[in-house]
This record gives structure tokens, C-alpha cells and sequence, in this order.
């Protein structure tokens, strides 16, 4: 593996999209469950322990076989309840789809049925990350990352927070992603069925009343 | 304690439901409730000993054959409760098969994670095409004043043959951020989560529309579809009462036998 083609991969200046989406925490301020920084701690927490296991999973097991990727879309599909979500996840899909076959080649979504269906994010993660030459640990980490850096910065832009300090809980959580990407790497070729799925209610149920409204500064 | 239960519904013939099968053993104990005669029978779970404790291995298996329609509800909460140090987590496992044309609602009272306990639940229903299913579950995290103890759950729905909704929901002092505001929100203690799955043609026919739903006091609500033909109600609030009020008009409705007056009072609700 190259590490730096890692970092290319998991800098949030990657032009795909992500930048747009706050992983729940536009609802959460809105809702006022996160008001400051201690409640930016606790959703991180639990986005990582869900959100984030479950898609560095995915794309540890995506990265480890791309030819997989329509099963472990299905799969993605049965863990997302939310529409709203599903939506998000493959916007942010197609937007690193479209990125990351231009750095590198990703055979696995040539295909016009991977251009038509637009898989989930984490799916399309792990398969950029196959064609980067990178392994199924990197994909899972970068994955596992991700899902917290856009609702990290987006708790500075909501709430006018400390940067210092929200990207202090980033660096807490540094731990507990490599143990999560560990452990997705380790069970990257597990069916999907047995591959994790730890829901978060208050993301869903966040994201569904977020979609109803007509203005917002982010997209989920 | 080590417990099995089984149930089995089919068709009596005469557009009604028989049970072929109702065995269960303490704490698992099964009793046919309510009238004869109906297109449906009632079984409840009645518990026959203090639990799940730890060290409990609990299965129970229910299968529902073509057109028969079988609702199983509880006629009390179930608490989770420590059981003796050292022992390893109670588990409870629960499988259904639903057939075509059949019907089977899940409909138990709440699952209270007392402190201290460990507890796992792992449900698998498949479910073939033409099937209907209601399963609804509820969550309270800790009896009044008390930590919440350790709950496991691990969800698995296919409907004719592929998966359609797999769910895994971890609470207690384990769980990262499960009582912050990602997952259950602050009112860790005494809060609240449920969940009504809604799989089969009636539900895409005749479902209350999907949406935020109207939140209830101290809680919030939404009902989603899912990407397969289901629906999905999701309740989270500061105490049962609030999940109740948002998922139990929900559970009346949805699975009942088609009948112009109901759908037009779901059209209008």
C-alpha cells in the first residue's frame, strides 16, 4: 500500500462531494439534541460505534472484492431504513465514483450497471480503494474516518465551535477507528447477511425530518 | 435455564387458522388466548419464571403455513435482569417462517434492560412472497432510577428471498454514544426506543403515509420505506409512553384483513 495514496483518498478535499453532507448533525442542532461540544462528543461517539462501523465494513469487504458490489449494495439497502439516507449514501456515491475513476482505474464500476445504479457510498469507497492498489484495513479506516470528519466540521459551522477543539475529538477518536477498521478488515470476506448492522434511531429519524425541509445548509 | 417453544399455525380449512403445534417449556410458555371462530388465533407468551437472567438460552420458533394468520403478543413485559456473576449473556433467539398468504404479528410487550444485565436477542423471520408481517419491538433502558443495563439486539427480515431489513441495536455502558444524541438521545435512563416492521402487499396498499410521523410528547417518530416492499415505524422517546403513543396506533391498523372502512380511516388518520 502507499500511505499517501491513502491520504489522497480519505482528504476531505477530495472533490466528491463530501463536503455537502453533515451526517446527521444539521438535524441533531436543529433538533436541539447537540448544543455544544460535549454533545458533538457524544454523536460522534455513536455515529462512529454505527454509522461507522457499519460502512467500514462495507467498504473493507468492497475493497477486498469488488466483484461483490451488488450484494453488499442490497446489503447496505436493508441496513438503511431511511430513504433520506439511502439517498445521501448514493449521492455520495456517484460523486466518488465519478472522482475516483479518474485517479485510478476501478474496473469492478465500468460496468454500465454500477454507472446506472450509483451504489452506496461505502461500497464504491472500498472499490476506488481496490483500484488505488490499497487494502481492505486502509479502506475501512478511510471509511470509518469519513464518517466523522463532515459532522465534526459541520458542528463548527452550525454552532460556531471551536475548531481546535471539535478536530480534539477527532484525534480522541483516532483509536477507536483503527480498532474499528481491524476488525472490519478481519471479517472483509464475511457474507452479508453476518456483516454488521448497528442501526442509530435518531439518525433515521433525523435524516427523514431533515429532507422535508426546504432550507438547509446541507444536504444530509 | 435452557428453554425451547414452538409454535405452528396453518389453515383450518374453513377460512379460519388452527395450531398444529404449541409446546414451550419455563420461562418460554405459550397459551392460545381469545375466540374461536375468527380468521386468526392469538397465542401469548406468558412468563413462567423470573427473566431472561444471565446464563438463560431461550429459542423460540414459530411458523405460520399458507393463509393462516397467527398473532403472538406477551402478556406482560419482559425484564432483563443480571441473573448470578459469571455467568455469560442470556440470549433469547426467535425464528419465524411466514408462508404465502399468511400473516404473522409480532406484537410483545417491551423488553426492559433492568441493570446489570446481559442480555442478546437475535430474531430471524424469513418470510415468502405474498407473506404478511408485523414485528414490533420495544426497548426501555432501565427500570425507573436505575442505569441501563447491557441489551444486544440483532434483527434479520428476508421476504421472498432476499434481505429486507437487518437491524442491530447495542445499549449499556459497552456501547459508545448509544444514550447520546446519534442513537437514543440524553434521556438515557428510563428512555425509550421502538420499532414496528411493517413486510407484504397490505402494507405498500394500505400504510399510513411515510414520513415524519406526528411526534408524541417527550418523543419523536418517523415511518420509512424501505428499499424492499416494507415499511419500517421507528419511535424514540423519553419513556415507553411516548414510543406507545407513536407506534401502537400503527400496530392496530396494519395487517388486519383489507375492509374499505378501515383503508378509509387510514387514508384520513
Amino acid at each position: 500500500m502507499s500511505l499517501t495514496t491513502l491520504l489522497v483518498l480519505a482528504d476531505g478535499r477530495l472533490p466528491a462531494g463530501g463536503h455537502a453532507h453533515s451526517g446527521g448533525l444539521e438535524a441533531a442542532v436543529s433538533s436541539g439534541r447537540v448544543r455544544g461540544m460535549a454533545d458533538l462528543d457524544g454523536f460522534l461517539q455513536g455515529r462512529l460505534a454505527t454509522a461507522g462501523v457499519v460502512t467500514a465494513s462495507f467498504a473493507a469487504a468492497a475493497c477486498a472484492d469488488p466483484q461483490r458490489w451488488r450484494d453488499l449494495d442490497a446489503g447496505l439497502d436493508a441496513r438503511t431504513p431511511s430513504p433520506a439516507l439511502r439517498k445521501a449514501s448514493r449521492a455520495q456515491g456517484r460523486a466518488l465514483m465519478r472522482a475516483g475513476r479518474i485517479l485510478w482505474p476501478v474496473p469492478a464500476l465500468d460496468r454500465p450497471a454500477a454507472q446506472r445504479i450509483a451504489p452506496h457510498h461505502p461500497v464504491v469507497l472500498g472499490a476506488v480503494a481496490h483500484g488505488a492498489g490499497l487494502v481492505p484495513r486502509d479502506a475501512a479506516v478511510a471509511a470509518a474516518y469519513g464518517t466523522l470528519t463532515g459532522p465534526a466540521t459541520a458542528g463548527v459551522r452550525l454552532l460556531g465551535l471551536d475548531p481546535f477543539g471539535a478536530h480534539a475529538l477527532l484525534a480522541g477518536l483516532a483509536g477507536a477507528c483503527d480498532r474499528i477498521a481491524d476488525e472490519a478488515a478481519a471479517r472483509a470476506g464475511d457474507p452479508v447477511d453476518t456483516l454488521p448492522a448497528a442501526g442509530a434511531p435518531l439518525l433515521d429519524i433525523g435524516a427523514e425530518q431533515h429532507a422535508t425541509w426546504e432550507v438547509r445548509l446541507f444536504a444530509s | 435455564m435452557r428453554a425451547t417453544a414452538r409454535v405452528v399455525a396453518e389453515a383450518n380449512g374453513r377460512g379460519g387458522t388452527r395450531l398444529t403445534v404449541l409446546r414451550g417449556e419455563s420461562p418460554l410458555l405459550l397459551r392460545r388466548t381469545g375466540p374461536d371462530g375468527g380468521a386468526g388465533l392469538t397465542v401469548h407468551l406468558v412468563g413462567g419464571a423470573a427473566g431472561p437472567l444471565r446464563g438463560d438460552d431461550l429459542s423460540l420458533r414459530i411458523e405460520v403455513d399458507p393463509a393462516a394468520r397467527l398473532d403472538i403478543r406477551s402478556v406482560a413485559a419482559s425484564l432483563a435482569l443480571p441473573g448470578p456473576p459469571g455467568r455469560p449473556a442470556s440470549r433469547l433467539r426467535i425464528e419465524a417462517r411466514v408462508a404465502a398468504g399468511a400473516t404473522l404479528r409480532w406484537l410483545p410487550e417491551p423488553l426492559i434492560a433492568a441493570a446489570g444485565c446481559d442480555h442478546r436477542a437475535v430474531t430471524v423471520v424469513e418470510a415468502e412472497a405474498g407473506a404478511t408481517v408485523v414485528w414490533r419491538d420495544d426497548l426501555v433502558c432501565g427500570r425507573h432510577g436505575e442505569p441501563c443495563g447491557q441489551v444486544r439486539t440483532d434483527v434479520l427480515v428476508r421476504y421472498a428471498g432476499a434481505t429486507l431489513y437487518r437491524h442491530e441495536l447495542a445499549v449499556g455502558a459497552d456501547a459508545p454514544g448509544w444514550s447520546g444524541p446519534a442513537v437514543l438521545g440524553s434521556s438515557g435512563t428510563g428512555g425509550a426506543y421502538g420499532s414496528v416492521l411493517l413486510a407484504g402487499p397490505p402494507v405498500t396498499a394500505t400504510a399510513a403515509p411515510a414520513g415524519p410521523a406526528a411526534s408524541p410528547a417527550h418523543g419523536t417518530a418517523v415511518i420509512m420505506d424501505l428499499a424492499g416492499p416494507g415499511r419500517l415505524a421507528t419511535a424514540v422517546g423519553a419513556d415507553i409512553r411516548a414510543v406507545r403513543a407513536a407506534l401502537d396506533p400503527l400496530c392496530e391498523r396494519l395487517g388486519e384483513p383489507p375492509e374499505p372502512q378501515r383503508d378509509q380511516a387510514m387514508a384520513t388518520a
